[in-house]
């Protein structure tokens, strides 16, 4: 088996030098290697089960060539940069804010000012920050209960954000979502789903809509595109594969984006999935699948951009598989204790926003002082959140009974005949409906 | 004993006395279940008999359901019931229906359990009560432990029976203890499915509650007794079966009645019950009945939102009041 010659998995870039898969000549398509498998080193079970099986290897798509000539872009010069200066900063300011951001939900949370599931994103903004920056603002994002950095990628202000998580009415959903379901109209941020794999139907629907509204409606120049973003545990789901079948079927305008960050909860990827490598099921469905370094910003961007281009140029959908790591437990109660602290230690080591930061000065893109003054104008933006989170009001009573429709008649007829939301005692809040 | 021992210990004894008894979902064996009720079963009983799944809940559940069919005694972990909505169709169509429909051919003993009902800001879709949905349903048993003892009879009782039963347990009762008899903890032990509890007898009123809301009922009364007025509660424990019988029963000595759930009104528990109570005990009742639930609007995120979202002590108290005190004028006039 050659495998050099088709690894997903182009040279690392400078920036990824103790990359865990910078060795290009293992062959990491047998399933049952499981330590040859990404970083993990969750054992598998069973240790003698059916020979490689590499059917679709040979079935390269278009995307897969782009990341081929990520590979030829070998940055040695900078003048064969992968991005530009500005780009850099825009980039190295989104990673930043994520990471900025969560941090501090872990403090406010164990300080009580946020509750419930709390699910943070550290180790993953290479992945939200390489496809989101890309999105104009009427493409959409579908996110999982991981959802707070995907929001603000998108553009939903930190305050609206944290206010939201604090369970303010200033927060995004006026305090009636929660961590788990951050939504914006605005942005169309298309809401965070609490349930595996629950967000695809819904991503799949929005790329429709696109096309409906482009060949139904005719309205030639919405070229909107849609990305989905969920974990690896979400691969064994049946709506996954329902929704890749209809949306390669349709030819929708949307990109599956699966972020492997090798462990469901407790579960270990290896433990749960036949075939680990979920970009193979692209091509089973008719649409390329792609394997990427998801601790990689430019690398990821570079995927990204041939991808989302393809859903906007109507050539269909596209399945990103964005290896990662999430270098927190799955959520804040998540006592963490059964991934290897080695496993953790050589992610942390891959560090993605250290990466970007090193790719940046080692390229003369930037300076160590330019990008200290990013971080210090984040901390003042996410500490600027806290204070507006704080010092925002409790949603009202007559909150309570609000939004569950649409239209207040919604809430049907009382007993004395009319309208529940007539009685002034509904817009109180203290109606019994 | 707390819940969560009460609930090990029920799955523990029951795999241990019937080797056909397995248990699947999510985070049960590796990772000890997500509320650690499976905590040491792994161990003990191997992977083979408990096992981790991938979160399918469709897949997994209707792999259970099979199992049943061919004479397997599973037990389907749900890390909570709102996931169960995924794999409802193997609930209702699979497990429900075929006894029925095979004319008794194929029983289905599986268990469908997990925590049921409204945590502690966890935003609107995982706060939701399935009693009411699941009640509704003909083939199926519907069973709400309260206390330890509830948990241990009810789930020894539910791994026991011949027919898929859906077990509602609650997440922030886990964590409560409470003492249990020594008759409680023999590994023979079992309630009878169907069957409610009279948890505190009275004589003014009659309060109905299952799960967290005995709880709450329980407290309320404590108030109500230092107010002269004597509160009977009523712990459900099974919601379908109904113990009608006990409620009326109930409900012809005090004259009133109180419902309580934390589900929503409407089609919910409490209306089956003022339904029964008014076919069969209406020229009993001396006040209008009281219907207690869920408010019927998705489970906000924020705190205090959420707290005037489910039913708290003091509504309990103010409905028994209305109840007790409206009746007084009344009771003059006759």
């Amino acid at each position: 088996m050659s495998f050099t010659s088709t690894t997903k998995f182009v040279q690392p870039l400078p920036l990824n030098t103790t990359s865990a898969r910078s060795n290009d000549h293992k062959p990491f398509l047998d399933p049952f290697k499981p330590t040859s498998f990404f970083g993990s080193t969750n054992k598998l079970r069973f240790t003698s089960l059916a020979k490689s099986h590499q059917a679709n290897l040979h079935r390269r798509s278009a995307v897969v060539a782009v990341s081929e000539v990520v590979k030829e872009k070998k940055p040695k010069s900078s003048t064969n940069l992968l991005i530009t200066k500005d780009e850099g900063l825009v980039l190295y300011e989104d990673m930043i804010l994520g990471r900025a951001f969560e941090d501090m939900c872990a403090q406010m949370y164990y300080r009580g000012k946020m509750f419930g599931f709390v699910h943070l994103y550290n180790g993953q903004e290479a992945v939200s920050t390489g496809f989101i920056k890309l999105l104009k603002k009427e493409d959409s994002v579908v996110s999982t209960y991981r959802d707070h950095v995907h929001a603000l990628s998108k553009g939903v202000p930190a305050r609206a954000v944290m206010s939201e998580l604090f369970g303010k009415t200033t927060g995004c959903c006026r305090g009636q979502g929660g961590s788990m379901h951050m939504f914006s109209k605005e942005h169309n941020v298309l809401g965070g789903f609490a349930f595996i794999g629950e967000g695809i139907p819904v991503a799949t629907g929005a790329a429709f809509t696109s096309k409906y509204r482009r060949e139904v409606l005719q309205e030639a120049d919405c070229d909107h595109v849609t990305v989905a973003f969920f974990g690896d545990g979400t691969c064994n789901n049946g709506q996954f594969f329902e929704c890749l079948n209809m949306a390669a079927l349709w030819k929708l305008p949307i990109v599956f984006v699966v972020e492997n960050n090798l462990w469901a909860i407790g579960m270990s990827h290896l433990r749960a999935t036949s075939d680990p490598e979920i970009w193979k099921k692209g091509p089973a469905f008719g649409m390329p699948g792609v394997h990427v370094d998801g601790m990689d910003v430019l690398k990821v961007r570079d995927v990204a951009k041939e991808a989302i281009g393809r859903a906007r140029r109507g050539e269909g959908p596209t399945l990103v598989e964005c290896e990662t790591y999430r270098f927190r437990g799955h959520s804040l109660a998540d006592p963490d204790e059964l991934r290897d602290p080695a496993e953790k230690a050589r992610y942390a080591a891959r560090d993605p926003v250290t990466a970007l930061k090193k790719y940046m000065i080692e390229n003369n893109l930037s300076s160590e002082a330019e990008l200290k003054a990013i971080e210090k104008k984040i901390d003042e933006v996410v500490e600027e959140a806290v204070e507006f989170a704080d010092e925002s009001p409790h949603p009202g009573r007559s909150q309570l009974l609000e939004n569950v429709f649409a239209d207040p008649k919604g809430f049907g007829i009382g007993p004395d005949g009319r309208y529940r939301c007539e009685d002034p005692k509904f817009t109180e809040g203290t109606a019994h409906v | 004993m707390t819940v969560r021992d009460a609930l090990n210990s029920a799955l523990d004894e029951e795999m241990s006395a019937d080797p056909k008894v397995f248990l699947m979902g999510e985070e049960v064996g590796e990772y000890q279940g997500a509320y650690k009720i499976s905590k040491g079963l792994l161990e003990k009983y191997g992977p083979e008999r408990v096992l981790d799944t991938p979160i399918t809940e469709a897949g997994f559940t209707g792999i259970g359901v099979g199992a049943a069919y061919y004479g397997l005694r599973p037990i389907v972990e749900f890390m909570t019931f709102n996931f169960s909505m995924q794999a409802i169709d193997h609930i209702i169509n699979s497990a429900a229906k075929s006894n029925y429909m095979s004319a008794g051919q194929i029983s289905v003993p599986i268990v469908f359990r997990g925590p049921n009902g409204a945590a502690a800001g966890v935003g609107a879709q995982h706060s939701q009560c399935y009693a009411a949905w699941y009640a509704t349903c003909p083939g199926l048993k519907v069973l709400c432990p309260y206390s330890s003892e509830d948990a241990r009879g009810l789930l020894k009782a539910a791994i026991r029976d011949p027919d898929p039963v859906v077990f509602l347990e609650n997440e922030l009762l886990y964590g409560e203890s409470f003492p249990v008899s020594a008759e409680s903890l023999d590994s023979s032990f079992c309630l009878p499915i169907g069957k409610a509890k009279i948890e505190r007898e009275g004589k003014d009123v009659t309060i109905t509650a299952f799960s967290k809301m005995v709880g709450y009922a329980l407290k309320a009364a404590e108030i109500l007794a230092k107010e002269g007025i004597s509160a009977e509660v009523i712990n459900l424990r099974s919601i379908r079966p109904l113990d009608r019988s006990t409620i009326n029963a109930s409900v012809r000595k005090t004259n009133r009645l109180i419902t309580v759930e934390e589900g929503f009104p409407q089609h919910g528990v409490g209306a089956e019950i003022c339904t029964s109570v008014i076919e069969e005990s209406f020229g009993y009742l001396d006040a209008p009945v009281e219907r207690i639930a869920g408010a019927d609007v998705p489970m906000p995120y924020a705190a205090n939102l959420e707290r005037m979202a489910v039913p708290q002590v003091e509504d309990i108290v103010r409905a028994a009041k209305r109840a007790c005190y409206r009746s007084v004028p009344l009771a003059a006039a006759a």
